[in-house]
């Protein structure tokens, strides 16, 4: 048996088909991926994302340490926004991907994967060596995500007064605390919404009050949908320890403006920008049939063998055809042959978000 | 609980054959479309195309994973459900009658004697 969210009863009761994620019990679907993706993108879906593992941290170097461990610099954010970057080691590898929200000079929380959960905490204590920092995980907080271009305003209609206004105030990324909750603008979905940290024993109450007002469950198969439509890498997939920022299409959320900032990897990223390096980029199949990752993909003029890989694939509900992210050699352009059972399948070469305000969104490249 | 009709003979692999003289109808379980979840794209042989039993005979594939369809007896296609093109939720939705896949003229009919019956399939997924 896996570990349980606070939300494993809710879950079941709405008819979850529940699978191991990360060591935790968690929801695929709730009947229908699709309909759940849809309901994403038309309305408002519902997600238990109490998987994730919460991190505070806080102490006086709260500010030099975050601006030591994480490649974005959290300097370019005002106190009440979050900042999406990567942690890298000394490699420029990513440790991984995650959310910092800034509360204070000397406070912040950190939203990380929870299958890297070890390996992160250890390795933010490591790099927390020479700082006056204490970073504690936080297993008593639930995180529900509430996504869909109606979901500020049907959340604001559920909500108390406190929150309601804030609901209404907060720009992208922005994020506000109210009571014990932590109410942010963020997501996973490419469509608005807002993430909200409570207290575990009080997630329940929330989800039925939520459901019960018509917000739609949706697992885990309509949350990868949904990411991959909005261009948003997966860790694991797309990036891993053995891969750059560079070779993830993540070189946005690099800081390299403040030479003073030395942060892990950023010595190797300095060195390899210098030079050709395989890059991230989208795939939408021509024909008919559906990607998936760790497909073989061939550049006009490559080698025998594939030139490069899918690393995350599916059929996008949206488009109502296959997507995919590919590691491709640096300039490819144009169209590619992806391998789908011993077959050699058109495919063309896109710059993602696939899917932006429910529509087609990607442009050839 | 999936359904699944007494009157059919069933592969261990899920797929399900409906006789009709010397041609074999052949589907998915209920249980199998379950598993896999909504589909999006189903693969079909081609018309003519003349398979032993236990062949890879097509593919089915959903937002999660793709699946191989084997043939349950042997014999040529001699009809595909082309609806499944369009609209491959048929086989979510309807698994033993719109959503059929395709149609075997039987070569040997004494190879349903090897299928699973109703109660034997329903023990097989009992003990999965």
């Amino acid at each position: 048996m896996g570990q349980r969210t606070p939300l494993y009863d809710a879950h079941l009761a709405a008819g979850a088909k529940m699978v191991d994620f990360g060591g935790w019990d968690m929801p695929i679907h709730y009947g229908s991926q699709l309909e759940e993706h849809h309901a994403v993108r038309q309305g408002v879906g519902l997600f238990d994302v109490s998987h994730m593992t919460v991190v505070d941290v806080a102490g006086k170097d709260t500010r030099a340490y975050l601006r030591r461990l994480l490649a974005n610099d959290l300097d370019k954010v005002g106190e009440g926004r979050a900042l999406y970057t990567c942690m890298l080691n000394e490699r420029g590898g990513v440790v991984d991907d995650l959310i910092v929200y800034k509360i204070a000079a000397d406070q912040a929380r950190l939203v990380v994967n929870c299958a890297t959960r070890d390996k992160d905490l250890d390795w933010m204590e490591k790099q927390a060596g020479g700082f006056a920092v204490d970073i504690q995980e936080r297993p008593d907080l639930a995180m529900l995500a509430v996504q869909g271009p109606k979901a500020r305003a049907f959340l604001q209609d559920l909500v108390c007064d406190d929150a309601r206004a804030a609901l209404g105030e907060l720009p992208f990324f922005g994020f506000a605390q109210v009571g014990s909750w932590l109410i942010a603008r963020t997501g996973y979905t490419g469509e608005d919404g807002a993430e909200i940290i409570l207290p575990g024993d009080k997630a329940p109450e929330l989800w039925q009050r939520l459901t019960d007002a018509g917000a739609r469950p949706a697992g885990l198969g309509a949350r990868d949908t949904l990411r991959l439509e909005a261009g948003l890498n997966l860790y694991g997939n797309d990036m891993d320890d053995g891969v750059t920022p560079w070779e993830a299409n993540l070189g946005w959320t690099v800081a390299l403006d403040d030479p003073d900032r030395d942060f892990v990897g950023r010595a190797a990223l300095e060195t390899q920008k210098q030079k050709d390096h395989p890059v991230l980029r989208g795939l939408v199949l021509e024909g008919k049939g559906v990607l998936r990752p760790h497909q073989g993909v061939h550049v006009a003029g490559g080698s025998i063998g594939p030139d490069g890989e899918t690393t995350s694939g599916t059929f996008s509900p949206t488009l109502g055809q296959a997507i995919a992210f590919a590691r491709l050699p640096a300039g490819t352009t144009g169209t590619v042959e992806v391998e789908i059972r011993n077959k050699r399948l058109k495919a063309h070469v896109v710059k993602p978000p696939f899917v932006k305000n429910g529509k087609a969104a990607y442009k050839t490249i | 609980m999936s359904e699944i009709p007494a009157e059919l003979r069933y592969r261990q692999s899920h797929e399900w054959v409906r006789v009709d003289g010397d041609v074999a109808v052949v589907g998915i379980t209920d249980h199998a479309q379950d598993a896999m979840g909504d589909l999006v794209y189903v693969e079909l042989p081609d018309v003519g195309q003349v398979f032993a039993a236990g062949d890879e005979a097509g593919v089915v594939e959903s937002v999660k994973a793709a699946s191989d369809i084997y043939a349950p007896v042997s014999g040529e296609i001699t009809e595909i459900n082309e609806a499944l093109d369009d609209e491959p939720e048929l086989v979510n939705n309807d698994p033993y009658a719109g959503g059929w896949l395709f149609k075997i003229k039987m070569a040997d009919d004494g190879e349903l004697k090897e299928m699973l019956t109703a109660d034997q399939y329903q023990e097989q997924i009992d003990s999965e």
